[in-house]
């Protein structure tokens, strides 16, 4: 074998903590090694027309790469072996960055340390040959996981290129947080308005089949072939003959259940129509309250329900999909701030969160539209928005920044001065974050044109005195303890992981941050992708965004979903494990050990019983390998033969330094 | 239940809250708690000692907790949230192996075992418990509706106190609540009373002080219950004070906890030390039918 060897300085960040030309000489050295040298970026243009010169030159069999992270160009390199005319599997790289120069300052060792990992990479791949990949249909159609508006939008892009859509969501209606909100920031134009008509297009698209109250118990296959379980929870509504008459909601005698898009702000009937734009616009039984389901008396709402759709024994129902790529788009859910004892925890009814006033303030809400305290129904003239309820805190474990709260405060205390216009309206901040199109000028309209007292600093308690509560806080600006009475407090609660999403995140195999937050590929340059392949992201599931963040990143997710559909087969990867049949003595330890049950028994000519490996399957981690007694089952790419190479390469008797 | 327990009365309860110590030995003892007082115990530094040295201020607490461990007491107990914050600090501090040999050094001692330190009120709540107190209550304290006061220090800082919610504690209420007693939700229930400052700044006491009577009289309360030596006085001793300073007319009885719980178990006015308060309790222990 001739392998060519190409030591990268990536510009300082390997060549200023390590001696690239005395690696490249070292490496002149290794067996089988005809042609080392060192070049300044291995991955630009002239770096890999360098590598590919070299391969026609010397006539090489293989390459070595000693640069980053094979994470970051594994598959650069890979694609210039492949135009200079060899298999993208006679490539190895040593990463010589992450593993060398960014860890030790010590040149020397860092030298010896990369010239280690560049004969260990050399060694291994003396025992590589080339692997080619099969190919495997795709089904065309994708799932979208959560129907808020970054699921909204990337349903809707894929089912306008003509792909189908299953669009599983949790709650009995679509819309998700938006759906919720009064007006947006910072146009202060109507939510429902905007939202609404992407929902009904949802319900109408022919392309897309929307599960409502439904949640996805299982998933397995892989890119290209998902099968995807989903639980239809029972409503104990037959929702086929639904026509969300609304009838049942007026009749029902338990008026006390939760009523969950409300916030909670006023109860509701046990049964009904979560908001009237609810789609799809079915009623559903709230069990935890229905006296029928609870005690076994009442039924008032099937006797009256015209269509008869009303059924107490309804059961959950599970039922089963096939798609080629996922979208999660789960969103968030609100901090739990009752942990604040020093703002009540909950005790005091005038401190709401900043969702319960979005409630309060819109026209469908449960107060019409009108701004009453909870305590006594009154109108509050004096209102405190608290900033950073839950955000920016460490001492509640929510280090992070929830992005938008400076915005919906400023426009919440904007729409306080338009409900009433004789009210004073003050914000405690830490800093002001608006760092969107039109968003600062609308903080400071806030501040100027709306009289909005903003003060800088965080509240230390909130307490109650008499009918009022008194906001006590520190002015960091003028170094002063400031002290004021409101009638109602504002908490700007931050956002958390949507509950559960960890354990969504387990199913779909993807990662997910110490927050519950989904990660992304590359933070930077695969914002949706994941590092599952065909497995995207949309929305807050992924860090806490704004609007018009989430909608890009749902028509971001669409847009991969399409990419990935614009082949007709996709290319299975081929570093799996593989049999041979020959050492196989049938025991299927393997076939115990694999994680993913990619190990099936079979039958030889013979009738003796083998073990053999499902292609599509086999995600390549290689635990069957150490598993089996005999060494039948190899995982190619990675051989018992290769690893044994690069542990003799590294304890070679006579090495000296 | 029969449980030895090591007590540290603190300089405050030999002096000028006498009424708190001796209260405090006449509930456990009738809650069946063998209260043993730590032989040769010295002062723990106060308010002034860890002010101008760390070290100096441990070594005053550890030296109280190495006699405690000596006599064969693992827990020691103080009523006063003051000397439990400085035993408590010291322990806390000493896990520190840099700082544990400077205080090693200072006593020539070998610091080998500590007493572990509990507030009375947490003992009260956590070893008795609330239901052991309502089978010994004999005169039930309804009708005596009461904001109970923790101050400032009783369970902070968390990490050190480790003892109830630092924002919103509970404990007093739910000892208080079992002897019968009303307890209104107190909002300022862990706001700083003025401490110490009474001395050098007046004007500071009388203003936070006089904010929590403003607040605890705007409830409609009978009493104020406290865990405090110092909030006590500032409360009690210094309500005329507060209401020449702020034009106002309060007449709140400030009662030790133990002093109610004493009473409501029985126990007479004068073991409890009622006759010591300066706001004149009579006529709301009249009122709530156990004098």
């Amino acid at each position: 074998m001739r392998i060519g060897v190409f030591v990268c300085h990536c510009g300082s960040n390997i060549a200023a903590t390590v001696d690239c030309p005395s690696v490249a000489q070292a490496a002149k050295l290794f067996p089988d090694v005809v042609f080392a040298s060192d070049t300044m970026y291995a991955c630009s243009e002239p770096g890999q027309d360098a590598i590919i010169q070299a391969i026609k030159e010397h006539r090489l069999d293989g390459v070595v790469v000693a640069s980053c992270s094979p994470r970051m160009h594994e598959p650069t390199f890979r694609r210039a072996l492949e135009r200079a005319g060899l298999n993208r599997y006679m490539l190895e790289m040593a990463n010589i960055r992450e593993h060398v120069s960014w860890i030790g300052k010590n040149k020397e060792l860092n030298t010896v340390k990369a010239t280690e990992l560049v004969r260990i990479a050399a060694a291994k791949l003396r025992l590589n040959t080339p692997l080619y990949a099969n190919q495997f249909d795709v089904t065309k159609r994708v799932l979208v996981i959560g129907g808020g508006v970054a699921g909204i939008q990337a349903a809707l892009d894929c089912a306008d290129a003509g792909i189908q859509v299953i669009m599983v969501e949790r709650d009995t209606s679509i819309g998700g947080k938006m759906a919720k909100l009064d007006k947006t920031f910072p146009t202060v134009d109507c939510s429902s308005c905007i939202l609404g008509p992407k929902m009904v297009d949802v319900a109408q698209h022919p392309n897309i089949t929307l599960y409502a109250a439904s949640e996805v118990e299982e998933i397995s296959g892989y890119v290209g072939n998902f099968d995807v379980k989903v639980r239809r929870r029972a409503t104990y509504v037959n929702w086929d003959a639904c026509t969300g008459c609304g009838l049942c909601m007026e009749k029902c005698p338990s008026k006390k259940s939760y009523d969950a898009f409300n916030e909670g702000v006023a109860p509701t009937a046990a049964i009904g129509i979560s908001f009237p734009q609810a789609i799809p616009k079915k009623a559903s039984i709230n069990a935890e309250f229905c006296m029928k389901l609870q005690k076994g008396k009442c039924g008032v709402c099937a006797k009256i329900c015209p269509t008869k759709c009303i059924d107490f024994e309804q059961q959950d129902t599970i039922v089963s999909e096939k798609v080629g790529a996922i979208v999660a788009a789960t969103g968030y859910d609100l901090f739990d701030w009752t942990v604040y004892n020093q703002y009540g925890g909950g005790r005091y009814p005038d401190v709401v969160t900043s969702l319960q006033y979005e409630r309060m303030m819109n026209a469908s809400g449960p107060t019409a539209g009108h701004i009453k305290r909870p305590s006594d129904g009154k109108e509050p003239k004096r209102v405190v928005f608290i900033q950073c309820v839950g955000s920016r805190d460490k001492a509640v474990d929510r280090p992070y920044c929830s992005g938008f709260c400076c915005m919906y405060t400023a426009k919440q205390a904007v729409l306080t001065k338009d409900h009433i216009p004789d009210s004073d309206s003050y914000v405690f901040y830490m800093d002001i974050r608006s760092p969107g199109k039109g968003y600062d000028e609308f903080t400071r309209r806030a501040q100027e044109q709306y009289g909005v007292q903003y003060v800088r600093g965080r509240v230390s308690m909130i307490y109650p005195k008499g009918d009022v509560l008194v906001v006590r806080g520190a002015d960091t600006l003028a170094g002063t303890q400031v002290e004021v009475e409101a009638d109602l407090v504002v908490l700007a609660v931050g956002i958390e992981s949507s509950k559960g999403a960890p354990h969504l995140a387990e199913k779909l195999r993807i990662s997910y941050d110490h927050y519950g937050f989904f990660m992304e590929a590359h933070p930077k340059l695969k914002p949706v992708e994941t590092n599952t392949a065909g497995v995207y992201l949309a929305g807050c599931c992924q860090g806490p965004k704004d609007i018009p963040t989430s909608v890009g990143q749902g028509s971001a997710a669409a847009a991969k979903v399409l990419t990935l559909f614009a082949k007709d087969k996709l290319e299975s990867d081929p570093q799996i494990s593989r049999v041979n049949q020959n050492r196989c003595v049938g025991c299927l330890k393997c076939t115990m050990t694999c994680p993913f049950g990619a190990v099936k028994d079979v039958k030889d000519r013979a009738g003796n019983t083998k073990a053999e490996v499902v292609e599509t399957v086999c995600q390549g981690c290689g635990i069957c390998t150490v598993t089996c007694p005999h060494g039948a089952i190899q995982l190619q790419h990675f051989t018992d033969n290769q690893i044994l190479a690069e542990v003799n390469a590294l304890c070679q008797p006579e090495m000296e330094f | 239940m029969s449980q030895r327990i090591g007590y540290y009365p603190g300089c405050s309860g030999a002096g000028t809250s006498m009424e708190y110590d001796a209260s405090t030995r006449a509930v456990c003892a009738r809650l069946g708690l063998a209260l043993q007082e730590v032989p040769d115990w010295s002062c723990c530094g106060s308010t002034p000692a860890h002010t101008v040295d760390h070290v100096l201020s441990a070594a005053l607490s550890a030296r109280n907790l190495e006699l405690a461990a000596e006599a064969g007491l693992e827990t020691v107990t103080t009523p006063c949230p003051s000397c439990l914050a400085n035993l408590r600090v010291a322990g806390h501090k000493m896990e520190k192996e840099g700082f544990r040999n400077q205080v090693k050094a200072l006593l020539e001692t070998e610091c080998a075992s500590l007493a572990t330190v509990k507030s009375t009120l947490q003992v009260l709540l956590e070893d008795v418990g609330p239901e052991a107190v309502k089978a010994k209550v004999v005169r039930p304290l309804s009708k005596l509706r009461v904001a109970c006061y923790y101050g400032c220090i009783m369970n902070r800082p968390p990490e050190v106190m480790q003892f109830d919610d630092p924002e919103h504690p509970m404990s007093m209420d739910t000892l208080l609540e079992a002897c019968g007693a009303e307890v209104l939700p107190f909002p300022l229930k862990v706001e700083c009373c003025g401490a110490a400052a009474g001395m050098p700044r007046k004007d500071i006491v009388t203003e936070l002080s006089g904010r929590l009577l403003d607040v605890a009289a705007g409830m409609g309360v009978d009493a104020i219950v406290t865990a405090c030596p110092l909030c006590q006085m500032n409360l009690d001793l210094r309500q005329g004070q507060v209401n020449s300073a702020r034009g106002t007319s309060h007449a709140i009885p400030v009662f030790y906890f133990t002093q109610l719980m004493g009473l409501a178990m029985g126990l007479s006015s004068s073991e409890m030390g009622i006759s010591k308060l300066a706001v004149d309790p009579k006529p709301c222990l009249e009122q709530a039918g156990v004098l």
